[in-house]
């Protein structure tokens, strides 16, 4: 026999004795249901956020500013190019990590910095030595100030993670109200082949594991700026 | 060798009189509980969650075996190979022969308490590899080799001076006292390991049985780079991880988050659904998923603690217990501490030898009453309590409770046994606190109430025979 074989049996063995539903201080409750949750139904247990454009806009910046975020709202491409101008030369960036995409393409071009293109494979070192990494995402998630992206949207896996600065590009209808609204999202557009990869990114990167003190940039970014356009 | 039992009682007598040890303890918990309890009011309705959760939980366990079936299947449907093992030589033989097979000699690991379950790093060290803990709070326990001390927090127990000592001694960097600048040096030091390793080792916090996924969570980039750089991945996961649909994590990734950390969201959370995809810029070209019962099935086969299964290690009822906040994690001597570590290790080491954890409780039920997945902790402590002394009963307890019993069930023989307890009490003072005291277990560390000199019957009586007694 096979150890899956093996555990599978031990499994179902033990499962022949039922156990008791689960929170048994709440009266009344059977086998419990086997259906999704409904995202309006887990909406009303997280926390709020209003359903208008205006409330989510709130609630991002607020959880951004909270996650130490550089969170900016921009009515123009002009502004995203002079803001991006604006960061490399503050920041003297030297090279960018960068993929293909609509945002993205006119990031590089406006920037004019030597960059590292993720899409048709790339050397670990030349990623490592960029000064930032630019990518989109799939969505903003008002609720918890996070950034959703996966393997197609976001350039694979280590470009929003290595360099020491990210950058995100985002349009404003990319904002979503909550989590149940991100997850249908994932469903809906990646349903039939997912990505290998799909990250919530809530904040840069940090630490607490001295003396619970917060420390930005233990391993990934230390600063994340999100550009909504 | 001293018994696990006996060892407990000399470490935890120890700790709870180290005042240093509780100082450190107090400040992060301390810190822990306000952000904690600001983030959960932000919850609309935080019973209803956690009902929900714990539901979504008994789902999952109580049709593992589908569930595990169904996530098999979507893994491998995207190339990832799936390993099964039922204990935990099989496990480390498996990850052994996978390291082996592709001539790999470093690998860089990011935080797996099912790691430290099957002392992994033990193996891959003795076997000639190098392995290095990523997540800077078991790099720091690991470059002291010790044992994390808290499942979320394994450096809890240090202050920022130890580690500037360790890291002065270990990696030769120069002494300071900013934390800033110590997870600096850390991470100057383990992005050469991300860059050179061959082997990337994750834990999992769930797995998604509908998707194929594992789902990671992380603060601080090192799983993702962990999973992103090195050619080949390889996830350790607790077969109980299995949560049925994807949505859940919409609901479990906040909760885990406020309860863990008091975090409305951890920094990362990454769903792996498989090696590198065609027309993906990177990732590992093989995912390896070794799926670990490591008798979790003997927690399963009993129905009363199966909840316990639907633990999510989010470390919440460590951070309540006060039995871990003064005997602190090292002294349990088991993968999991606190109060779901004294509930799961009989369970999973014998309970003969572990029963000891469940007597050490106050049984006050913070455990419980935190617990997002509402599995009924302190009850359990009473179960390992009833099961051990079924199974093994104490001749000592046997004949004091028939004593007791024989006296409380006839009124005169506990007359006189108050009137010479009442008589014997005068001299306690001789013995009082000394190993001659019949209560010296109570007395050498508190007071011995003195029994009352009337008993309530006795008042009565008297009040009763008084003027102006109601008649």
């Amino acid at each position: 026999m096979s150890e899956k074989e093996n555990v599978l049996g031990r499994i179902r063995e033990a499962l022949r004795m039922k156990a008791p539903p689960p929170g048994s201080d709440h009266v009344g409750v059977g086998e419990p249901h086997h259906a999704s949750i409904p995202p309006a139904q887990m909406r009303r247990w997280l926390p709020e956020v209003g359903s208008t454009f205006d409330h989510q806009l709130v609630a991002f910046r607020k959880s951004a500013a909270e996650l130490k975020v550089d969170f900016h709202l921009l009515d123009s491409p002009t502004e995203l190019a002079g803001l991006l101008l604006g960061l490399r030369d503050a920041e003297a960036w030297s090279k960018i990590g960068v993929h293909a995409g609509e945002l993205t393409d006119f990031a590089a071009a406006k920037l004019g910095l030597p960059v590292c293109r993720t899409e048709s494979g790339y050397e670990v070192a030349d990623l490592e030595n960029c000064s930032a990494g630019i990518t989109e995402c799939d969505a903003l998630v008002a609720q918890t100030g996070s950034v959703l992206l996966t393997a197609r949207s976001g350039g694979g896996r280590a470009l929003s993670v290595l360099p020491p600065h990210h950058v995100v590009l985002a349009k404003r209808e990319q904002l979503v109200a909550d989590l149940p609204e991100a997850f249908a999202l994932i469903k809906t557009k990646y349903a039939a082949n997912y990505p290998s990869f799909i990250s919530f990114i809530t904040g840069p990167s940090r630490t607490g594991d001295i003396e619970r003190i917060l420390v930005l940039g233990a391993h990934g970014p230390k600063k994340l700026t999100i550009c909504c356009l | 060798m001293k018994t696990p039992a006996a060892q407990f009682k000399v470490q935890a007598t120890a700790l709870t009189q180290d005042l240093r040890h509780r100082q450190l303890i107090q400040t992060a918990l301390g810190k822990y509980e306000v952000v904690r309890d600001r983030t959960k009011a932000a919850f609309q309705d935080w019973p209803a969650a956690r009902q929900a959760a714990a539901e979504i939980k008994w789902e999952a366990v109580n049709h593992l075996d589908a569930h595990l079936v169904q996530l098999v299947r979507n893994l491998e449907a995207r190339g990832t190979k799936v390993h099964w093992a039922s204990t935990a030589q099989q496990a480390r033989d498996i990850i052994l022969g996978i390291i082996r097979e592709k001539k790999a000699r470093s690998i860089v690991k990011s935080k797996a308490m099912t790691s430290e379950e099957i002392h992994l790093n033990e193996a891959l060290e003795e076997a000639g590899f190098e392995v290095v803990e990523s997540d800077l709070g078991e790099f720091i326990v690991q470059l002291r080799k010790e044992p994390p001390y808290h499942i979320v927090f394994p450096a809890m127990h240090l202050s920022r001076g130890d580690i500037s000592e360790l890291f002065t001694r270990e990696l030769g960097s120069a002494p300071t006292q900013n934390p800033e600048e110590l997870t600096m040096i850390a991470r100057r030091v383990l992005r050469q390991k991300y860059i050179t390793a061959d082997v990337g080792f994750t834990g999992a916090n769930f797995a998604i049985a509908e998707t194929g996924m594992i789902s990671i969570t992380e603060n601080e980039g090192n799983a993702r780079l962990t999973a992103a750089l090195p050619k080949v991945m390889i996830t350790l996961l607790g077969i109980e991880k299995i949560l049925p649909r994807l949505e859940d994590l919409a609901l479990f990734l906040p909760m885990l988050a406020t309860i863990g950390t008091g975090q409305p969201l951890t920094c990362y959370n990454s769903m792996y659904g498989g090696p590198r995809q065609p027309r993906e810029p990177d990732g590992p070209e093989e995912f390896h998923v070794v799926l670990l019962d490591n008798r979790r099935t003997e927690l399963l086969a009993d129905p009363e603690q199966r909840d316990a299964l639907h633990c999510i290690r989010c470390g919440g009822c460590l951070n309540v217990c006060p039995i871990f906040k003064n005997v602190g994690g090292h002294t349990y001597h088991t993968t999991y501490s606190g109060p779901i570590g004294s509930v799961i290790t009989p369970h999973l080491r014998g309970l003969q030898d572990w029963k000891h954890l469940s007597f050490a409780s106050s049984l006050c039920g913070a455990c419980t009453e935190t617990c997002p997945v509402k599995i009924n902790l302190h009850h359990h402590l009473l179960h390992n309590r009833r099961n051990a002394s079924k199974q093994k009963p104490s001749f000592f307890e046997r004949t004091a409770f028939t004593v007791f019993s024989g006296i409380i069930n006839r009124p005169r023989l506990y007359q006189c046994a108050k009137i010479l307890g009442r008589f014997f009490q005068r001299f306690h003072g001789l013995v009082k606190g000394t190993r001659l005291d019949p209560a010296y277990a109570w007395t050498q560390s508190r007071e011995l109430p003195p029994i009352a000199p009337q008993t309530f019957k006795e008042y009565w009586r008297s009040r009763n025979a008084g003027p102006g007694s109601p008649s």
